[in-house]
């Protein structure tokens, strides 16, 4: 029973970051028609603005301290960041300390920049391009991103802990009566759970109650008559990958607590992501999130031990094995809509 | 000539010739100049670009033809590997059974998967291929270690029984070969500067390529070809008209799972080890970027595609900041280490920037691949309007969503 | 039996046709028979080359930026430039630093990309289109395993990288293949004891082990010592290669009743399981009366560093380490330190050594013909190269050598003073049984020379 209950919130949680990224995918996939490889990359360039703020923060200057020597027996050089400087060393270090939250409010812009940059830049002329056209330019983008972030920031990971606040962890269990120690969960894993959530329920009411979602999601439905009412869909289009784009960024930025961001963490996303969102069913944005805490909360199940002693290595293809499954009994994914992406 | 029309068989000649001749087009600088750096002409790097050729006709036969994109090619490859070097351990050293039985096990790997997968269509087919591959990596990787030898690889062992064979040779394990030529048998010629390997094992996999290729320009060409090229365009209307595609596709994808397990088998004949990072999906993505930068649907397109990769990987990977400052050794000091500063984010270590940058230029300015990119340059010399072939090449290189 | 029919040094050849202005449109077929004598690659001319296979691109692309600096050092210091680094140090006096055997070492690099494939595929270009002599570099054991079988079959020497694995030396050991760097067994064998000490005998360990070869030998390899020392191990779970959340595995281990953690893990693995055990407050529990706790058998410093603050008070074992003070590693820390601006890490000091070791094998042997330099290589003895006392097994080309157990630091003094030496546990104690049962099977078969 609390083996099972815990299985859940991991999978929560795991579901959380599957459906931000796929939720992502499927606006820029049901809004534009495009399929977006490069979607993996926005979430590591998240995570890169969460690393990136932590060193500016961490900016230093040095001083020498003759006292102390360093590992080749010269004098040491003591490093002081700026902030501690300004603001007093206690002030300088909350500020460090909290910086992956700060980072939010920093990769908004960046994100939306980002993603403005790759629509107009890029993106616009592949829109009458075939499926396969996208996916390779993208795809391309994707290397030559990370292969960016990696000239800059090195292959190894770069740990960006949350605030002190948010060490340790909750026990669950005793709050629900079981013993201690049974249903344990980290404080940092609950705030991203909530954030995931806050995030995708506002762009559901985006979309659902503002008269700019209408316009977008008539787009979705059918382009063409929405673009003969005379309405700029294009602009709206433009607007709407930016917007992916910085929830993809954020989950990147609140994830970089959970593991230390490295160059390669977007790819590592991306085929899982697509499984997701055709699981989901595409262009379908409920699908998106039902499919991706579905998938997490499995593939949670299938690491358990006794699960892996009844079928091994099932916990290495659960996701796959689950994915076959779903697109064999429902053609298009738990939520799809027929002819999209067949033909 | 061999049933072929008038242009194919210029084609063939063309293709054979290339690679006939591939020694010593590849080799064009001399072998103590600077640029020898960018020869490509050594054994195995000229053996890479027929093997991937292989794997990327055949799934241009699927891909090209049908528009079915299957994101789990690899996976046959990685079979026909594997089946390949248990002929190897257990049989003889002789390639024939080896490259024959990873044929064998990669069509009936195919036929499983092609069978599940070809029940959907678009993105959803291509999903399940993914997902198929992908398990069948993650399996050899761990649970399979038993058959696969996991991370390492399956290789070869002095004490494996291989019955119609010798276990080993004073030692040593013995060479793969065929009929007694040794796959690793070179000669050498020098002619002034310049130095040409002629590789026993590039000349087999030479023979192999352009069987497969005649085989591939047979089935472009025939009434099978001509169907399937009909369900990519119209599906719907095939099946109204009362034909059933099923089985034309199905027998399009274990074709090409074939080609492929050909391709797993001749790596194996050239480099007895197996290792699972060949089923990976991105080993599936390499095949498909080699076919859509070639020009999918066109006959050599593919074939190019796959060179242009493994070169890429194989050169400029090599290069480091050393080389460069040989090259630049003529400059003044202070522009060469500005060349250099300027050059070295896109070698050595580099090298996968370099890769995607030009993968993007291709897809923007040339749609068709680099056979698209052929073709104008021919126009411009021939100063004509394209023919009707040229139209129609271009339109079968436009893949189906 | 010759593996790679092919003439013998035609670089230095057509370079000295050249030098000499020799008829050079004469056409020359060179065959094997033309050049009888000798082994593959031999260097004919003023230099010699060297192929280093390291990971440029993919998770380890850091460490092999290292072993490419190490490498570019050896190559300075074997030359007769800087300061001659760890050449001083060195029990064996063959090393004269005017190249090798007299011959200017040059080099050429390559990129394993961490994949069997593509690591057998550059070493066969260095081998094939450089004409290099000898190959080395590497940081994982597959990569190890497949390019030494590789040397064997082509016939150069292999001096492997940072590889970890018992296989590497044991049932895919090749003749033609050396391996500086400890393995799995020695890991267990110089825990143990540590972890006695410091814990207790009556302990109950969880495994989390990575699903692929390196992981099994490790955890059976920590697993049999600990046993041994009375321990228990509760459970024993593995993780997939590709995760990158650990939670769904760790989160079981507290409903166990085990009160040890250990992480057979590496690179991103080992940063990511451990970020997570410490998140969820596993080092803050008591179980069974006693403080919970980890272990990460095999430690590097580059992965402590992308682990942070999560290392402090983690026991496991390294290689070398720079803060040792013996005059080996003082030396190679200065010269290293001097050209860099930082400390090396034990996978730039092992591939530091593996060159300085074929070089010095080479010059006793007075050939680079591999068989003279397996003979030189096979149960030799040596000193001063920062790990004290040292033998080149001949049964297995295992180096046997002291072993570190290190935990991570409290109070680090700077970002590369990650780690504290707890004791340097004597070679006696981690030396096996070249048929020890975690080594079981494969045979060394013997050297090859290519011709």
């Amino acid at each position: 029973m609390d083996a099972i209950l815990l299985q859940i919130l991991n999978g929560l949680d795991k579901g959380s970051a599957y459906a931000l990224i796929a939720l992502g995918l499927t606006l820029i996939f049901g809004t534009l028609g495009v399929v977006n490889f490069a979607h993996g990359a926005l979430f590591m360039i998240g995570a890169f603005c969460a690393v990136t703020l932590s060193r500016l923060l961490s900016l230093s200057f040095t001083t020498i301290d003759p006292e102390r020597t360093d590992f080749l027996g010269n004098p040491l050089k003591v490093e002081t960041p700026y902030v501690e400087a300004w603001f007093g060393p206690e002030t300088g270090a909350a500020i460090i300390d909290w910086s992956v939250p700060l980072a939010i409010l920093f990769s908004i812009p960046i994100m939306a920049l980002v993603g403005l940059f790759m629509e107009r830049g890029l993106i616009k002329y592949f829109y009458k391009r075939p499926h396969a056209d996208q996916i390779l330019v993208t795809f391309g983008l994707a290397i030559v991103l990370q292969e960016i972030i990696k000239y800059f920031y090195g292959a190894n990971p770069i740990p960006t802990p949350a605030p002190d606040a948010f060490a340790g962890s909750l026990d669950f269990g005793v709050l629900i009566g079981l013993d201690p120690n049974l249903i344990i969960y980290p404080y940092w894993r609950i705030v991203y759970f909530v954030f995931a959530m806050a995030i995708i329920g506002a762009v559901f009411a985006f979309l659902q109650f503002t008269t700019f979602g209408m316009v977008v999601r008539a787009g979705m439905a059918d382009r063409q008559t929405v673009g003969l009412l005379g309405i700029n869909i294009d602009k709206r289009f433009t607007f709407m990958f930016a917007l992916a784009a910085v929830v993809a960024g954020l989950a990147g930025v609140m994830y970089a607590p959970i593991n230390s961001p490295n160059y390669h963490m977007g790819m590592d996303f991306l085929v899982l992501s697509f499984v997701v969102v055709v699981v989901g069913g595409m262009g379908s944005l409920p699908g998106a999130v039902l499919a991706g805490f579905l998938l997490g909360i499995l593939e949670s199940f299938a690491s358990m031990a006794q699960v892996v002693a009844l079928l091994p290595g099932i916990n290495q293809i659960i996701i796959y094995l689950v994915a076959i499954v779903i697109l064999l009994t429902r053609p298009r994914g738990l939520m799809g809509r027929k002819g999209v992406m067949e033909s | 000539m061999l049933g072929l029309n008038k242009k194919d068989a210029y084609l063939f000649l063309l293709v054979l010739a290339l690679v006939v001749f591939a020694p010593f087009l590849l080799n064009p600088f001399p072998e103590n100049s600077e640029l020898a750096q960018f020869n490509a002409g050594y054994p195995d790097l000229m053996q890479r670009f027929l093997i991937f050729g292989i794997f990327a006709i055949g799934f241009n036969i699927l891909f090209g033809l049908t528009g079915y994109l299957s994101f789990g090619h690899a996976a046959f490859l990685g079979v026909g590997s594997y089946a390949g070097v248990w002929m190897m351990k257990l049989l003889t050293m002789n390639v024939i059974p080896a490259i024959f039985m990873s044929v064998v096990f990669a069509g009936l790997f195919s036929l499983l998967v092609g069978y599940i997968s070809l029940r959907r269509s678009g993105i959803y087919f291509s999903i399940l291929t993914l997902a198929f591959a992908q398990m069948s990596f993650s399996l050899a990787y761990s649970v399979l270690t038993p058959i696969t030898n996991g991370e390492t690889g399956l290789q070869l062992a002095l004490d494996d029984p291989r019955v119609l064979g010798v276990s080993q040779v004073d030692g040593s394990i013995p060479q793969a070969n065929l009929f007694g030529i040794p796959m690793r048998e070179s000669f050498e010629l020098s002619l002034g500067g310049w130095l040409f390997t002629f590789n026993a094992g590039y000349y087999l996999c030479a023979v192999v390529m352009m069987v497969a290729f005649y085989v591939a320009v047979r089935i472009f060409r025939s009434p099978f070809g001509m169907m399937l090229r009909a369900v990519k365009s119209n599906q719907q209307r095939m099946n109204f008209t009362g034909l059933n595609s099923k089985p034309y596709t199905l027998a399009a994808f274990v074709i090409s799972g074939m080609y492929a397990g050909l391709a797993g088998g001749l790596m194996v004949a050239m480099d007895p080890l197996a290792g699972a990072e060949r089923m990976q999906w991105t080993a599936s993505g390499e095949v498909v970027l080699m076919t859509i930068l070639g020009g999918a649907g066109t006959l050599i397109g593919p074939v190019l595609g796959a060179g242009f990769i493994k070169y890429c990987e194989n050169i400029f990977s090599k290069i480091n900041d050393n080389i460069l400052y040989g090259w630049f050794s003529g400059l003044p000091e202070g522009l060469a280490d500005a060349l250099v500063f300027v050059i070295h984010p896109f070698i050595g270590k580099g090298w996968h920037l370099t890769l995607g940058i030009m993968f993007m230029l291709i897809v923007i300015f040339l749609p068709g691949g680099i056979m698209e990119g052929l073709e104008r340059i021919g126009r411009l010399f021939k100063r004509k309007p394209p023919s009707e072939d040229n139209a129609a090449a271009q339109a079968s290189a436009a893949p189906a969503e | 039996m010759s593996l790679i029919r092919k003439p013998l040094n035609r670089r230095s050849i057509l370079r000295a046709s050249a030098v000499g202005g020799a008829a050079l449109a004469t056409p020359t077929v060179f065959t094997s028979r033309a050049w009888s004598a000798g082994y593959l690659n031999e260097p004919t001319g003023s230099t010699v080359t060297l192929g280093f296979n390291v990971p440029q691109t993919g998770p380890y692309a850091d460490e092999g930026a290292d072993e490419l600096r190490a490498y570019q050092l050896a190559v300075e210091h074997l030359n007769g430039g800087g300061d001659g680094g760890m050449m001083g140090t060195f029990s064996s006096k063959a090393l004269k630093g005017n190249g090798i055997l007299g011959k200017k070492v040059e080099y050429v690099t390559g990129d394993t990309q961490t994949k069997s494939d593509a690591a057998r595929a550059s070493a066969k270009s260095m081998i094939e289109k450089d004409g290099a002599i000898m190959i080395t570099g590497g940081s994982s054991s597959g990569v190890a395993v497949a390019v030494q079988a590789l040397c064997q079959e082509a016939g150069v020497i292999f001096m492997a990288g940072l590889t970890h694995s018992n296989d590497t030396t044991g049932k895919d050991k090749r003749a033609n293949g050396f391996r500086h760097f400890f393995n799995s067994y020695m890991s267990g064998a110089a825990l143990a004891p540590v972890l006695k000490n410091a814990y207790g005998d009556d302990r109950k360990a969880y495994h989390l082990t990575a699903d692929y070869n390196w992981g099994y030998t490790t955890e059976q390899a920590v697993r049999e010592s600990t046993e041994a020392l009375g321990w228990e191990t509760v459970e024993t779970v593995k993780t997939p290669l590709a995760a990158t959340d650990f939670s769904a595995y760790i989160t079981p281990v507290l409903q166990s009743d085990a009160d040890v953690l250990v992480l057979n893990h590496y690179g991103g693995n080992m940063v990511n399981s451990l970020t997570n055990a410490v998140q969820f407050g596993l080092r803050d529990k008591l179980v069974n009366g006693k403080q919970f706790e980890i272990i990460v058998p095999l430690y590097s410093r580059l992965m402590a560093k992308g682990a942070g603050e999560n290392v402090k008070g983690i026991f496991g074992s390294t290689n070398w380490h720079w803060s040792l003070q013996d005059e080996g590693s003082k030396a190679f820390v200065k010269s290293f330190g001097q050209k860099y601006g930082f400390p090396p890490s034990q996978a730039a000091h092992t591939t530091y050594v593996q060159a300085l070791l074929y070089a010095d094998a080479c010059e006793r042997a007075g050939t680079f013909n591999p068989c003279g330099v397996v003979e030189a290589l096979e149960g030799f003895e040596f000193d001063g190269l920062g790990n004290g006392k040292t033998l080149y097994r001949a049964e297995d080309h295992q180096c046997f050598k002291d072993v570190l157990v290190v935990k991570g630091k409290e109070n680090p003094s700077s970002e590369f003073d990650l780690l504290e030496i707890v004791e340097v546990t004597p070679a006696e104690q981690v030396t096996y049984d070249p048929n020890h049962p975690q080594m079981a099977g494969g045979q060394l078969g013997t050297c090859n020379p290519g011709v």
